[in-house]
């Protein structure tokens, strides 16, 4: 973060008005009013009310109940949905971010060697991710079909068996994890961008003192790029731990609308559960209390990477 | 952001050369060196660029070469009829009208709301700005799912439930990733134009308008692309704010389409192609100001 000049103001001055009055103040004001008003609106009341609301039962038709912590209490002792939603959220979670940054740091670090055509590269893995992941998730269906889907086939080609990815409880998630890689676009470039930016003197000097190539990516490239590292992996946490588009069009059944995660549920996610309790149950009280429990776990599991990440991580 | 882009990056196999100069060996290493990080990158572009090709490819398919094994990699015959079957089954031009009417605005709102308040962060001398500054960065960090239900409700009671207001008119209040691409960006201007303006008695309004914003044009439209590609893909917020098929977006649409028709996956894949299109141009044309704003908005993060 750049830093920036803060001007200096005495201590101590009475009244607010005349503080604004000299400086910015007021022209500060008026340009950030659009933030302002859209913080107190879209942010701030939205938070308190939720709070609000997930002590409460609430259709939309009848003014919400306070029922206390009934909500809470049912979700983790009345709700196995609610659990089977939270533990393959987990599972997901779990596995795909660190093989999703694995994958894109092999990408990131294959593109950095002087390769001709790499902005072309980087376009073709970049371009996945801006794709609407309702063509992703139709594409998938007609690509991972059990019979005569181009995975299948081209497994059988080399002597694989083929297997029901979407349709069976066993791999409905490793699908899920898998398909988790075509949109790590964006990860590979901030990993290149990363890379740019370590200093070339330092790779001369491990190879002076006779470092191998694995040796350079292990003792110089990743303790340099750590701290890009961590943002991917801040990042990915929480839009993982979110994950709703692809697995709901992966697995939301119109005939049926009540099944919306995948076979026996093994692909329910929480983002699609909290959906269905919101806005095909209508509980709203219930679906706050979802709410504020992932963003419980959201908050908990980003302090947690970046305070352990604080141990090891490289700053300049 | 711009030297980012441009700077050639091959230190590692540069210097190896430089150590290497004279022994054959280490020509050969070289070449090595060369051609295996290209080879491998070859392999996973295809890998990438296969789903798409089998998307494109399926549009022109008949319907029994979809599941035919051996893989059909190239239809007998192209069957461009595809294309007006699945538009004349899936309201396209209303659907592309309907998330146009959306983008547009908040494209415009997002860049110029944030430009605003990044001004504001920017160019303004006050105290606590840093403070504040924090706390927008921070709010990028609350999940989209606590503020949703109470949006909902509040949108519900103002009666705004089936319309476009809930997608368009929150664009219109700054967002915190453009607002701190923008801040970042505005930064990087002279003060001094800024100054020699404040003293010749331009307002911050004209400063602004007259100075600011026409330097800041790339900024501008890698925030306004951005805001435009994230509400023309988007498909949740449709999806919960829209019950009219005849306001569905092209997402929202294509959704429906796929689930509701009997299995046609060369009309699918037709529909899926062309509500690719714009999206893929526009990735085309703009390639460089896409991952170029990833790259700024990733780092100095």
């Amino acid at each position: 973060m750049a830093t920036v000049e803060v001007a200096a103001q005495p201590e101590g001055t009475a009244r607010l008005w005349r503080r604004m009055r000299r400086g910015d103040g007021l022209a500060a004001l008026a340009f950030a009013s659009p933030w302002i008003v859209g913080f107190l609106w879209f942010q701030l009341y939205p938070i308190v009310a939720s709070l609000y609301y997930s002590f409460t039962s609430y259709n939309l038709l009848r003014p919400p109940i306070f029922v206390g912590l009934n909500n809470f209490r049912n979700l983790f002792t009345h709700d196995p949905l609610f659990l089977k939603a939270l533990q393959n959220t987990a599972i997901f979670t779990l596995i795909s971010v660190p093989l999703d940054l694995a994958v894109a740091l092999l990408f990131a670090l294959l593109l950095n060697r002087n390769i001709p055509g790499r902005s072309m590269f980087r376009a073709i893995f970049y371009f996945p991710a801006i794709i609407p992941s309702v063509a992703t998730g139709i594409l998938w269906i007609l690509i991972l079909n059990t019979q005569g889907g181009l995975v299948n086939v081209l497994m059988q080609k080399i002597g694989l068996p083929a297997l029901p990815w979407l349709t069976s409880p066993q791999w409905a998630m490793p699908a899920l994890i898998l398909l988790s890689l075509w949109n790590i676009g964006p990860v590979v470039v901030i990993f290149l961008a990363g890379l740019q930016d370590v200093p070339r003197v330092l790779y001369e000097a491990a190879q002076l003192d006779g470092a191998g190539p694995i040796e350079l990516v292990r003792r110089v490239t990743i303790p340099m790029i750590s701290p890009v590292i961590i943002f991917n992996l801040v990042i990915g946490l929480i839009a993982a731990l979110q994950t709703f588009a692809l697995p709901f069009v992966l697995f939301a059944n119109k005939q049926d609308a009540s099944s919306i995660g995948g076979p026996l549920n093994s692909a329910l996610m929480y983002s699609v559960q909290l959906y269905s309790v919101a806005f095909q149950q209508y509980r709203m009280g219930y679906a706050a209390a979802m709410a504020w429990v992932l963003s419980v776990i959201i908050f908990t599991l980003s302090l947690f990477a970046l305070r352990v990440s604080g141990r090891f991580v490289h700053y300049d | 952001m711009a030297q980012t882009a441009s700077k050639t990056v091959d230190q590692p196999t540069a210097s190896a050369e430089r150590l290497a100069v004279g022994s054959r060996r280490a020509g050969l290493t070289d070449v090595v060196g060369r051609a295996v990080p290209l080879i491998f990158t070859l392999f996973f572009a295809a890998l990438f660029l296969l789903p798409l090709y089998w998307m494109v490819v399926t549009s022109l398919k008949a319907l029994d070469e979809v599941f035919a094994d051996p893989l059909v990699w190239w239809p007998a015959r192209l069957v461009w009829e595809n294309y007006p079957q699945a538009l004349a089954q899936f309201p396209f031009v209303r659907y592309f009208a309907n998330t146009a009417t959306i983008a547009i605005p908040v494209a415009i709102g997002t860049s110029l709301s944030s430009a605003l308040v990044a001004y504001a962060f920017s160019r303004l001398r006050w105290r606590g700005r840093d403070a504040v500054f924090y706390l927008i960065l921070g709010t990028l960090m609350i999940p989209n799912w606590v503020t949703l239900v109470p949006l909902y409700i509040l949108f519900n009671k103002m009666d705004w439930l089936n319309t476009y207001k809930p997608l368009i008119v929150p664009a219109f209040f700054g967002d915190p990733f453009s607002i701190f691409l923008l801040r970042q960006f505005f930064l990087r201007q002279p003060q001094e134009l800024v100054d020699a303006a404040r003293v010749d008695g331009a307002s911050h309004a004209r400063v602004f308008f007259q100075i600011i914003l026409p330097l800041s044009k790339p900024a501008l439209a890698v925030v306004a692309l951005f805001a435009f590609i994230n509400s023309w893909t988007d498909f949740f917020n449709p999806l919960i704010y829209l019950s009219d098929p005849d306001k569905y977006t092209l997402q929202v649409g294509l959704f429906n389409f796929f689930g509701l028709h009997v299995v046609n996956w060369p009309g699918f894949m037709a529909a899926a192609v062309v509500i690719l299109a714009p999206i893929a141009i526009l990735f085309v044309l703009a390639q460089r100001a896409f991952i170029e704003g990833i790259t700024f908005t990733g780092l100095r993060g």
